[in-house]
């Protein structure tokens, strides 16, 4: 596609016996990109994903993969998307390899084709020690690169991951993580969570969804910066503390503050400027004018889980009204 | 084509891989065993006055019957409930599939399990066609009709259950939903045996419709057409109808 979009949703709404699951959403990725749909249960991760992949379709709205209509163009659509569902489901009677082989010959490779992409993907999710063991026998973590491997099998450009990280104890959530990430080389990467943490680590763009719409879409580094905007610095400095409070009282740029004790002779002072500038350059220069000692110097960054908490806090719709 | 045939090697071979197809397979040889002591004991009463083929004197007993009605539903009620429920209906059906080729490799996969299910009459026949040595008992020629009458009611009964398994998430209520249906159509076929019909054409349409009527034929030698179209006209209805319940997820 000349103009390097995967995906183009319009105005795509899906109604459950007259409840919008989805309402309106209009969203774009770009290739290349890894986006993660973050959303709390029930916010139409699922939904907008099932979309996409085929499954079923929307009730109004349209939506286009590689240019492709999802749905008077389904197979071809189809043939470009790995998906892997929520909860990741497999036929558990079936050996690894067994599977991966009956997935690639259903998704139209050859036998011999087929056969040389197992092997690739399997090497890739690192399952090659585990491939003639049955799935149902397998550890959580096994079954879900399991899941990727599939969904990678045929080389397709786009795919889609329904909570892939859902289940995992932290060691196996680091090693999916990771092997997502590889993924982004070679392909676009679409997935959905409601671990923050995780979204923030893997994706380089975040759509924030509740209640079947997009509350915020950006890249996480824009977020955090708009968060952080009147963001508090943190200085741990060795003074005392009546020459740390007249010399904070007469900065200007400083709204409030507060000082608390650490450990030492170092005191602790959370300043929150003003206006949306950095107090950090101010204050080094105080201290070095001052000839104190500086310890600690940062200004807080909020992470994902302050914004979407404050995105998606009930009271805002209210708020909107 | 290629994806038609890994589904029905799939399909086929879900029911080796699990319990599922041995413990049918025991159950179907039971009531064979139960159906040929039967027909042994009959033969053994009056040797000379078995004029019928044996093929006619198997299907007289009512094992054959309960064969079919109990293990149609069994074979077929995984064949979408199962993956509903597993989840894997929706990675099948985001693979480049088209809806028709899933519906026809379930439906070819049971239809094969099924005959193979009924290979071991086989093997009784020739049993005793070994001991008695008596080419009128057993001709080749009803031999092969009965088995191709097997086949033709087993399309039905298949058919039938893969509709009722597409319908629901639960095996357990494929398999009423198809044994209903199957003692339906089977008690159907009884009404005309026993209160015979007042009018004319009641008497003929439920001749038409009578499973066990056709079954007589063909277990005689006979191989009627309006059977052969009968029970083809009906399974392909139930397949059109199973690949509307899987088409009906994509309907607006």
């Amino acid at each position: 596609m000349s103009n390097g979009l995967i995906i183009e949703v319009e105005n795509l709404t899906k109604r459950y016996a007259g409840h919008p699951a989805i309402d309106g959403l209009t969203f774009s990725v770009g290739r290349g990109e890894i986006v993660g749909f973050l959303g709390p249960n029930g916010a139409g991760k699922s939904t907008t994903m099932r979309i996409l992949a085929c499954f079923m379709p929307a009730s109004s709205g349209t939506a286009r993969v590689a240019g492709l209509d999802v749905f008077t163009q389904a197979d071809e659509v189809r043939r470009r998307i790995g998906y892997m569902p929520e909860n990741n489901p497999l036929h558990l009677d079936m050996r690894v390899r067994e599977y991966l082989k009956f997935r690639a010959r259903l998704k139209g490779l050859g036998i011999g084709r087929s056969r040389e992409r197992v092997d690739v993907v399997m090497q890739q999710c690192g399952l090659t020690e585990v491939s003639r063991r049955i799935i149902g026998h397998l550890s959580k973590g096994y079954r879900q690169r399991v899941g990727l491997a599939d969904a990678l099998a045929h080389e397709p450009e786009l795919i889609i991951l329904d909570e892939p990280t859902i289940g995992l104890d932290p060691h196996q959530i680091r090693s999916v993580r990771q092997l997502i990430k590889d993924l982004a080389r070679h392909h676009t990467v679409l997935l959905s969570s409601h671990i923050l943490s995780e979204v923030e680590m893997t994706c380089n763009r975040v759509l924030i969804m509740n209640q079947g719409k997009i509350l915020a879409a950006d890249t996480t580094r824009n977020l955090q910066n708009i968060m952080s905007d009147g963001g508090q610095v943190i200085a741990e400095i060795a003074a005392p503390v009546a020459e740390l409070r007249a010399c904070w009282e007469q900065m200007g740029e400083i709204e409030y503050f507060d000082i608390s004790p650490s450990e030492g002779e170092y005191l602790r002072c959370a300043l929150t400027p003003r206006s949306g500038l950095d107090l950090r350059p101010l204050v080094f220069e105080q201290v070095r004018a001052r000839g104190w000692e500086l310890r600690e110097l940062s200004r807080a960054q909020h992470s994902l889980e302050d914004i979407f908490v404050h995105i998606t806090r009930p009271d805002r719709e209210e708020e909107a009204r | 084509m290629r994806a038609y045939l890994t589904l029905v090697r799939r399909e086929l071979g879900g029911f080796f891989i699990s319990l599922t197809g041995y413990v049918i397979i025991a159950s179907v040889l039971l009531l064979l065993g139960f159906s040929f002591t039967g027909m042994l004991s009959s033969l053994n009463n009056d040797p000379h006055g078995v004029v019928a083929p044996l093929t006619e004197l198997f299907y007289g007993t009512f094992y054959f019957w309960l064969i079919l009605l109990l293990t149609a539903p069994v074979i077929t009620m995984r064949s979408f409930a199962f993956e509903k429920w597993s989840g894997t209906y929706e990675t099948l059906m985001t693979t480049p599939v088209k809806d028709w080729q899933v519906v026809l490799a379930k439906f070819t996969g049971t239809m094969l399990f099924y005959i193979l299910t009924w290979l071991p009459l086989f093997g009784c026949i020739a049993v005793v066609r070994y001991l008695t040595r008596e080419p009128t008992v057993l001709d080749p020629w009803t031999t092969t009709s009965t088995f191709f009458g097997i086949a033709l009611i087993g399309c039905l009964y298949m058919s039938m259950g893969c509709f009722a398994s597409a319908l629901t998430r639960s095996q357990i209520i494929a398999a009423m939903i198809s044994f209903v249906i199957g003692l339906g159509l089977f008690v159907l076929s009884l009404r005309s045996l026993v209160p015979a019909p007042s009018a004319d054409w009641a008497a003929k349409v439920f001749s038409y419709i009578s499973l066990v009527e056709h079954m007589e034929d063909f277990a005689r030698g006979f191989v009627d057409t309006r059977h052969i179209v009968f029970y083809l006209s009906l399974t392909v209805l139930f397949l059109f109808l199973t690949l509307k319940v899987v088409e009906s997820r994509r309907w607006k």
